[in-house]
């Protein structure tokens, strides 16, 4: 049999049907809805008669939307009250499975997927959201699709797709001390730009990302699609099967055997065709910081901030003019002078427990600048407890963090956590657009112990310094 | 789904490449849950300044492009998020077709769940059509999607490549879950095997 690809695999064992032009109708293990992307797709349900086939395989939870600060009340803003309450309505209406506001278990939902044993290796897995990527590093073929397509899966369980091309970025060696997952994603990024993976599923493979644990892994594939990809993959291994095991909804005893069988025969085969091989060397990747309105313009936090007299084409030059002229930058200004007035650490790319972890280990003992604000968003009320049961809400308490409740927050500001007019903010995120974190608010993207270093010295700064 | 079939108009010229979705239509306007009247926001931060005010300078604010119903701009258009707010605020606006050297994969496909088209044509044709619609209102384009061409305002005529499963479905503006829930038999019969081969998939009762 011809060599086969972790995706190849996984795609060929969801194929319902295929048709002669190559179009194929895939079957959807998980769904996963929020309050955004979900109200037009459940109107369109009940306008045309519909139902939802597999409720079971289905779950909403709240995310975008939801204040993080208490919650005894309900919530504030009309508009975002109004969206809540009509996923809630829809929910019950639809008889969709749906993990309350107040559970504990709430969060963002590319956090509770795999929290829960919800997102599984082998799976195929949507959600309204780009970030869905986030679970290929489950070994799960995991993408984010428009409203149109969530009512499609809502009403059939399966999507008309063609097969993605095959990318693998192999990254050898070992990451040095204070370089993180982060890092490496930036780095990605950097080398292969916003549209690199465009019509590809990138397979995350190599030494450095195989020593990466889980939550490591989950922040490479969820910035995938800030690569271009819509999906991004990580073989299944031990270090997998481990993170799985003993979740609420992974299989237990011998049907986990079993499953873990399985999983193992989903690695990529030797010889396995890749449409596209980007190799890099984890020694040379430093902390990373972007400078600029797009994710792929990064640089190490040692660099200066690019010349746009040095571009190479007059539409270049007026991209990075226009980028500067936003962001509030001057040619060749040192990155580690930039001040900050906000830190955000949160977000689906980085609010699991490790990155918590790795906040609090730079926040010990020390304070945040004067006229900073630091936010820490735990990525679900569980991360949260397992946080204060470790006691490191009271390290970054006692440093003058703000501690709040689980949500997806200052990522994209569509609760009431938004920059004001042109404040400079050090987020642990994955999207530096414009206007994303706030109308006029300015984002670099950078690693949550990065972050923590920012918010600490009130520019941004080189961690290893902090060792 | 409203067809797709052939459209005559003004295009507007938007230089830029990476054009977020962000930027075409920003977070705080996804609150709705509606689909309609998401036009007024297009663009937002780049259309209006701090104060609500037009910013004259912009494309869409000048009386020429009010009207625009083609957007011609540069690579990766419609990067980012997800969210189908994208492309309902354009056709909301009046725009249906977009004609850009290469889009975001998610951008793209949730185009063609509206009635707009996307157009892949190399960069220097794209700069071309730029020029035509730096015209203005005088300098009509067609798009034609039975025939796949772009007539340009001098009555030249551009060739473009599109899936013909995509253009099918646009042409006739035909309901894709319809058609999908013709073979629910095939769906069934999946599930069977899917829950006999690996019977560990986990199953949601209640939370």
């Amino acid at each position: 049999m011809l060599a086969r690809t972790l995706f190849d695999k996984i795609w060929d064992a969801h194929v319902v049907e295929s048709m002669e032009d190559g179009t194929c109708i895939l079957y959807i293990d998980r769904h996963l809805l929020h309050e955004v992307t979900s109200p037009q797709a459940f109107e369109g349900l009940r306008v045309a008669g519909r139902r939802v086939r597999r409720p079971d395989a289905t779950i909403a939870v709240t995310d975008h939307n939801v204040p993080t600060t208490d919650r005894s009340q309900p919530i504030a803003e009309p508009e975002s009250r109004l969206q809540v309450e009509t996923l809630e309505a829809n929910v019950v209406e639809f008889g969709v499975p749906y993990i309350p506001l107040r559970d504990a278990r709430q969060g963002i939902v590319h956090i509770v997927g795999p929290e829960q044993g919800l997102s599984l290796p082998g799976m195929t897995i949507v959600c309204g959201d780009s970030h869905t990527s986030t679970h290929g590093a489950l070994g799960a073929l995991a993408f984010g699709i428009g409203t149109s397509e969530v009512e499609h899966v809502l009403a059939t369980q399966t999507l008309p797709q063609k097969p993605a091309r095959n990318m693998l970025v192999q990254v050898d060696g070992v990451l040095a001390p204070g370089v993180t997952a982060k890092d490496l994603v930036l780095a990605i990024i950097g080398r292969i730009g916003t549209a690199g993976g465009t019509g590809h599923v990138i397979e995350y493979a190599g030494e450095a990302i195989r020593a990466l644990d889980m939550a490591g892994r989950l922040t490479v594939c969820n910035m995938s699609i800030e690569a271009g990809a819509r999906a991004g993959l990580i073989a299944p291994d031990d270090v997998t099967f481990a993170y799985v095991q003993g979740r609420p909804y992974a299989p237990k005893g011998e049907a986990f055997d079993h499953a873990v069988a399985y999983w193992r025969s989903l690695a990529s085969d030797p010889g396995a065709h890749y449409d596209r091989t980007v190799i890099m060397n984890a020694a040379d990747i430093v902390p990373m910081v972007t400078w600029g309105t797009s994710p792929e313009a990064v640089l190490p936090i040692t660099g200066r901030v690019p010349d746009p007299a040095d571009a190479t084409d007059e539409a270049r030059r007026i991209e990075l003019t226009r980028m500067l002229n936003y962001m509030a930058l001057k040619p060749g200004q040192k990155l580690d002078e930039i001040p900050i007035d906000v830190v955000f650490i949160g977000s689906c790319t980085n609010s699991r427990i490790e990155d918590i972890r790795a906040a609090a280990h730079v926040a010990r003992g020390r304070h945040v600048a004067d006229g900073v604000r630091a936010l820490v968003v735990p990525g679900s009320g569980l991360v949260k407890r397992q946080a204060e049961s470790e006691g490191l809400d009271r390290i970054l308490l006692d440093a003058g963090f703000e501690w709040r409740e689980a949500g997806c927050s200052m990522c994209l500001g569509m609760n009431p956590d938004r920059l004001t007019e042109g404040q400079r903010c050090a987020s642990t995120s994955n999207r530096n657009f414009e206007g994303r974190q706030g109308p006029n608010g300015r984002t670099h993207l950078l690693s949550p112990a990065m972050a923590a270093a920012a918010a600490v010295t009130g520019h941004l700064t080189d961690v290893r310094e902090f060792a | 789904m409203r067809p797709f079939t052939q459209l005559t108009g003004v295009a507007a010229p938007l230089p830029m490449s990476n054009v977020d979705t962000d930027k075409i239509i920003p977070g705080q306007f996804l609150k709705t849950i509606g689909r309609s009247g998401l036009g007024v926001h297009l663009f937002h931060t780049l259309r209006y300044d701090a104060s609500g005010a037009e910013r004259p300078d912009f494309v869409l604010n000048q009386p020429a492009y009010r009207q625009a119903n083609i957007l011609i701009a540069h690579e990766n258009f419609g990067c980012g998020s997800s969210r189908e707010h994208a492309p309902w605020a354009l056709l909301d606006f009046g725009i249906s077709c977009v004609i850009a050297p290469d889009f975001a994969d998610i951008f793209y496909n949730n185009c063609f769940k509206n009635g707009v088209l996307p157009i892949c044509l190399p960069r220097e044709i794209c700069d071309a059509l730029m020029e035509d619609a730096r015209l203005g209102a005088n300098a009509r384009i067609t798009v034609d999607l039975e025939r796949q061409v772009v007539v340009r305002p001098n009555g030249e005529e551009i060739g473009f490549a599109i899936d013909p499963h995509r253009r099918h479905m646009l042409l006739n503006g035909l309901d894709e879950i319809g058609q999908t829930l013709q073979r629910t038999a095939s769906i069934d019969a999946f599930e069977t095997r899917r829950g006999v081969d690996q019977p560990w998939l986990p199953v949601i009762e209640s939370v």
